[in-house]
């Protein structure tokens, strides 16, 4: 096994050590809580809002796994001195940033992959206790596999949200890196607010900072396309798999500058 | 003290705290001032929310949603003639601004807030402007134009306006094939209650929802209980023109056996002095629209 691989494989474990996965608990509860009340509530809208629910919580758990691990990957092992032992080892500095990345992305997956099974177990159940009439009017199948589309994107969204989360651990503080990877993910919120700006300032020269910022930082509105398949409005496999391409290529560019600030770094 | 003592009286003390939380919570109940929450919408603004919802806006259309709902059922229970739903449109509102695509919401502005106090806020102007806000969101929804003329048709009766928002339904692909009959009919007959009842079955055979297929009922409901207030009347002024009185009783008419009762089974009251015949006060089927021929008489 490479070194990057056992790098991966620990942070999963120290992740698995840290009750990180006890949050699918609270998923679950929240799902099957929400599935039983909802229905009093919502004047047939459960299915929806169940599903509304389900992908937000995805989205919201991975985001918070996350950040919060995310920026202390690095500095948790420069804070303990652990850095200078690992670092002695056969094992390179890229391959400690990488591995640790891997390791991260690995319990999201998991995460992520047990969330949507348990989202998908609750709206069969969801399906199979409703009557043929209320569903009747359900313009969307409740148990609907293009939601797994969005599921797609959320991931993507998050390892591009973990690399940037990475990248700030190299160089800077938890504190300081929470900020930063909120910030910028807010940000990528209002991506196309950017491309604006120029229209809305009447400046040539904010229109060119504008255009700039919008193709350049990370563009987190697109990666959202819940309100779509909730909806059931087609979202074509084209935007999916270009969407996926766009994370994956930003992801690498911030795993590279990650690599080279961190290779830099002096421990000293 | 024994490590079994200790935590005995750890135990003891934490019982002990959760009992007076639990009880000044109670207390508290009874000191709190009036529900500001139920009343006050502190953000109005669905641009704001829209951006502040970050990517869970469908999770907080779903929220304001829940929240109509309950501001609705709240205001009709709420005791006294007069109710006043305020934050209907705007929760309404922010709903629609942060899920386009809730339907159901566009549906049901149109059926409560057009309709008068008690059962809704009595704003047809808001419920058309909610229904237009879904046809610029989702122009293929032939059903939403369809819900604009039957406002304007049921509320405003205005029934050239009617008419022509029918035809544009019916112009919209997949739009049923009796909404080109529905325009016409509202065109040519304004109001009459053959043209209500063609409305209300067709919302009643469109209606994705059991609520708005318990409103389309209740109206057809009406509708009958219209048409049998119509012939019984006829009947007491046919007792009227050979007796020159009016029946005191039902079986005074004759052809009428027992007491003749509206289709929620209330039975119909007859004024002895004028030969009136209305609904029982209690009955389920009150209020009635006044239609043409009623706001003629």
């Amino acid at each position: 096994m490479t070194a990057t691989a056992l790098v991966a494989l620990n942070v999963f474990r120290e992740s698995v050590r840290d009750k990180v996965l006890y949050n699918l608990v609270v998923f679950a509860v929240l799902l099957i809580a929400a599935s039983y009340l909802l229905g009093q509530l919502t004047a047939g809208q459960d299915i929806k809002i169940i599903k509304d629910l389900g992908l937000a919580a995805i989205s919201a758990f991975g985001l918070a796994i996350a950040v919060f691990i995310g920026i202390g990957l690095v500095w948790k092992e420069v804070e303990k001195r652990s850095i200078y032992s690992l670092l002695s080892k056969p094992i390179s500095r890229p391959q400690l940033v990488l591995g640790k990345y891997a390791g991260i992305l690995l319990t999201l997956l998991v995460n992520v992959a047990v969330m949507t099974a348990a989202f998908y177990c609750v709206l069969a159940y969801m399906y199979w206790m409703s009557s043929p009439e209320a569903r009747a009017a359900w313009l969307v199948p409740a148990v609907d596999p293009r939601m797994l589309q969005a599921v797609l994107l959320i991931g993507i969204e998050l390892a591009l949200v973990t690399a940037i989360a990475l990248f700030f651990s190299t160089f800077s503080s938890p504190f300081l890196s929470t900020l930063l990877t909120l910030g910028l993910w807010v940000i990528g919120q209002f991506n196309a607010d950017f491309r604006e700006l120029g229209t809305l300032l009447e400046s040539p020269a904010a229109g060119w900072v504008g255009r700039i910022l919008y193709y350049v930082l990370p563009n987190f509105a697109g990666f959202d396309i819940k309100a779509q398949v909730v909806s059931g409005t087609p979202v074509s496999a084209a935007y999916v798999a270009l969407m996926t391409l766009y994370g994956s290529v930003y992801v690498a560019l911030v795993l590279v500058a990650a690599v080279a600030i961190f290779s830099r770094r002096d421990f000293k | 003290m024994t490590g079994v003592g200790s935590r005995v009286a750890l135990g003891a003390t934490l019982v002990v705290l959760m009992a007076s939380v639990v009880g000044l919570q109670a207390v508290h109940d009874g000191y709190a001032p009036g529900d500001a929450e139920g009343t006050a919408l502190y953000v109005r603004s669905p641009a704001f929310v829209k951006r502040a919802m970050l990517s869970y806006q469908s999770l907080a259309a779903d929220v304001y949603w829940i929240r109509a709902l309950q501001h609705y059922g709240r205001t009709k229970l709420q005791p006294g003639a007069r109710k006043r739903y305020d934050l209907l449109f705007p929760l309404l509102d922010l709903t629609t601004t942060l899920d386009p695509n809730f339907n159901i919401a566009y549906r049901f502005g149109a059926i409560f807030l057009a309709e008068p106090s008690p059962g809704g806020a009595g704003r047809p102007d808001q419920a058309i402007a909610l229904l237009q806000k879904g046809l610029d969101a989702q122009p293929q929804r032939w059903e939403y134009a369809q819900d604009i003329g039957f406002v304007h048709y049921w509320w405003r009766h205005d029934y050239p306006q009617a008419a022509r928002w029918f035809a544009r339904a019916a112009e919209i692909p997949g739009s049923p094939e009796w909404m080109k009959g529905l325009a016409a009919v509202t065109e040519a007959k304004h109001g009459d209650r053959a043209t209500s009842r063609r409305l209300w079955t067709g919302i009643l055979t469109s209606a994705d929802q059991a609520w708005l297929r318990a409103q389309a009922q209740f109206r057809l409901r009406q509708l009958d209980a219209m048409d049998q207030i119509e012939t019984l009347e006829a009947v007491v002024r046919r007792y009227h023109e050979q007796t020159r009185s009016w029946p005191r009783t039902w079986a005074a008419l004759g052809i009428v056996r027992g007491t003749p009762a509206d289709p929620d089974g209330f039975p119909y009251q007859l004024n002895p002095d004028t030969g009136a015949v209305t609904l029982d006060p209690a009955s389920t089927v009150n209020p009635l629209p006044i239609d043409e021929r009623t706001a003629r008489r």
